[in-house]
């Protein structure tokens, strides 16, 4: 007889994750002895957003898009605020989590209570966005004080960021499962950087071309970019949605897969 | 009615067979060992009853349910203590109990109501705010036990508990096991000394090689597969089976282990007085009732704490 997996019941979504909350209270409750990483995580995109946009932005002056001209910061501060999420939703999703996976023993004695692999990666993918989230309102509200942001639909980029914040830290998560050294954890940089500077964070996706527009096209940074940019100048559209259901794809692979890596590692 | 019930449960990893088609019935309120050499199965076994290890054939019900689809209903009511503590390094001890606490939803009032007399069973009061990293291994021993029971558990599996604990801890953790016994909670525990089985089991099975190969209460097995005394002789060479020679026929059964002989005799006396009469002359003897440990010793071959 060969072994199977284990099933779980078909609860409805928000249900079947409570569970979760308690690691999310958990990871809380560690939290205050990191708070200074957690801090300075903000001040990256903060930074890039006075060097660039005001910096830069006083060189380049207005930059046309879609056939008009807008300021550089303007042009600048919804991908920065789009990298916010994804670098607070990294972080925590992978040199944190692997650093459980190797060094403690954590998640062992997690699964010994009634939380099951889902649901530790639910919480654990959970509370990598809402570092994310953090990072990301904060940032808006610079960015506004500063004056660079022309629309109210802002606000909702704050929930487009919860979705950038799933999607990177559900793949981030996937991807440190198959990490064996900390060395792997490079690989994640090696990710992150290139989708930082060319996911039409700093100059429009028609700067390239066609060929290159088609990888940029691919990767998730780009359609967070595209969203928040979209709702921060204001520009709606139905086309959006597209980005908003390749970003939600993504995450739900990225869930699926951590589970499946969780179950394999763990629970052998 | 039996709470945990097993019919050729078996494990493997890859090729390799950790346990071997076992059969289980611990009921309520039994207090059950699993004795064994090292790599014999036993945290194998303990981890599937614990559903943090699929089943790997053969049948297995926990508390009347099935580990592979109601593993989390079974958890809920387990308490588990692993073999190696898995404490939350970056959490202090009050906050290891606590955030454990709410893995099995427990509301933060009710918790805050526990973690008093946990802390106290565990010797850790004053210990309450330190970090575990600062903690010796035995503290971290005695917050993983008292972590265990955070949520009352129906069953504590606790595998290898006193390792790495004080005499006067072992003791404790002795007395408080036997007071969740009377409370009704059914204890399984596997075990490397012997002292520890005789006193805390009333029932037990000895693992080899993933198979059981004996299993009933430790007097039973001392009577089953022992002599009432032993004498334990002791020669001042290097190699003790060229002294076997010397005590042949003494006995009904002799061990030749790397230190000492164990003459297995209903009179160990006896058996020392014709030892004498031989004009054979052992640096040390000793005379002893046989215990756990002579069982074992002849089941496995292995002497236990090597
Ligand atoms: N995850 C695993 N992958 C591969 N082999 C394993 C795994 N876990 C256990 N084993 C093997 O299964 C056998 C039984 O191991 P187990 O831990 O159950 O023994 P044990 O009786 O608890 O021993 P000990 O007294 O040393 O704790 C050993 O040979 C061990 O190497
Ligand atoms: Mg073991």
């Amino acid at each position: 007889m060969t072994a199977q997996p284990t099933r779980r019941m078909p609860l409805p979504f928000p249900i079947a994750f409570r569970a979760s909350g308690a690691l999310v209270e958990r990871n809380f409750a560690a939290a205050r002895s990191y708070w200074r990483t957690f801090v300075s995580g903000f001040f990256e995109p903060v930074f890039y957003l006075f060097a660039m946009g005001v910096g830069i932005g006083a060189l380049v002056g207005d930059i046309q898009v879609d056939g008009r001209a807008i300021p550089y910061a303007v042009f600048v501060a919804p991908a920065m605020m789009a990298t916010s999420a994804m670098n607070g939703a990294i972080y925590d999703s992978t040199a944190n989590v692997f650093g459980k996976l190797k060094n403690s023993k954590l998640y062992e004695s997690v699964l010994a209570t009634p939380l099951q692999p889902a649901e530790v990666a639910a919480g654990e993918i959970a509370w990598a966005l809402l570092r994310g989230l953090v990072y990301s309102c904060a940032f808006l509200l610079v960015a506004a004080v500063a004056g660079f942001v022309q629309s109210w639909w802002a606000l909702l980029a704050i929930g487009v960021c919860t979705l950038i914040g799933l999607a990177f830290a559900s793949l981030g998560m996937a991807a440190t499962t198959f990490m064996r050294t900390w060395n792997d954890m490079d690989y994640v940089q090696l990710a992150i950087l290139p989708m930082f500077l060319f996911s039409a964070t700093f100059y429009p996706l028609d700067a390239y071309p066609p060929v290159l527009q088609g990888v940029v096209q691919a990767t998730p940074l780009y359609h967070g970019v595209a969203l928040v940019r979209a709702l921060m100048m204001g520009e709606l559209g139905w086309g959006l949605l597209l980005h908003v259901g390749y970003l939600l794809a993504l995450s739900a692979f990225g869930l699926w897969a951590t589970t499946r890596r969780i179950t394999r590692l763990l629970m052998t | 009615m039996a709470l945990i019930e097993a019919a050729g449960l078996r494990k493997a990893f890859g090729d390799f067979v950790a346990v071997d088609g076992i059969d289980l019935q611990i009921s309520a309120g039994e207090s059950f060992g699993f004795l064994g050499p090292n790599g014999a199965g036993k945290t194998s076994t303990m981890r599937m009853i614990g559903c943090t290890s699929p089943v790997g054939g053969g049948t297995l019900r926990v508390l009347g349910m099935d580990p592979t689809t109601q593993a989390a209903q079974i958890k809920a009511r387990l308490g588990v203590v692993p073999q190696q503590d898995a404490l939350d390094e970056e959490l202090t001890v009050a906050q290891n109990l606590a955030v454990f606490g709410r893995y099995f939803g427990i509301s933060r009032a009710e918790l805050y109501r526990k973690s008093g007399p946990l802390l106290q069973f565990a010797q850790l009061t004053e210990k309450a705010g330190a970090k575990v990293d600062t903690l010796s291994g035995g503290m971290k021993r005695r917050l993983t036990i008292a972590r265990a029971l955070i949520n009352d558990p129906s069953i504590l599996l606790l595998d290898e508990p006193t390792t790495g604990l004080d005499p006067q801890a072992r003791h404790i953790l002795w007395d408080r096991l036997f007071r969740l016994k009377r409370e009704g909670v059914t204890l399984v525990l596997t075990i490397h000394y012997m002292d520890e089985a005789e006193q805390l089991c009333d029932r037990l099975v000895v693992m080899d090689h993933g198979r059981i190969v004996a299993h009933g209460s430790p007097r039973e097995l001392i009577r089953t597969y022992a002599s009432r005394e032993v004498l334990e002789v002791r020669f001042d060479v290097p190699d003790h089976a060229q002294k076997a020679a010397d005590v042949d026929g003494l006995a009904d059964r002799v061990e030749v282990l790397a230190d000492r002989l164990l003459l297995y005799t209903h009179d160990g006396d006896a058996a020392l007085d014709a030892l004498t009469d031989r004009g054979v002359h052992p640096q040390s003897t000793l005379v002893r009732r046989a215990s756990l440990e002579d069982v074992f010793l002849r089941l496995t071959g292995r002497s236990l704490v090597e």
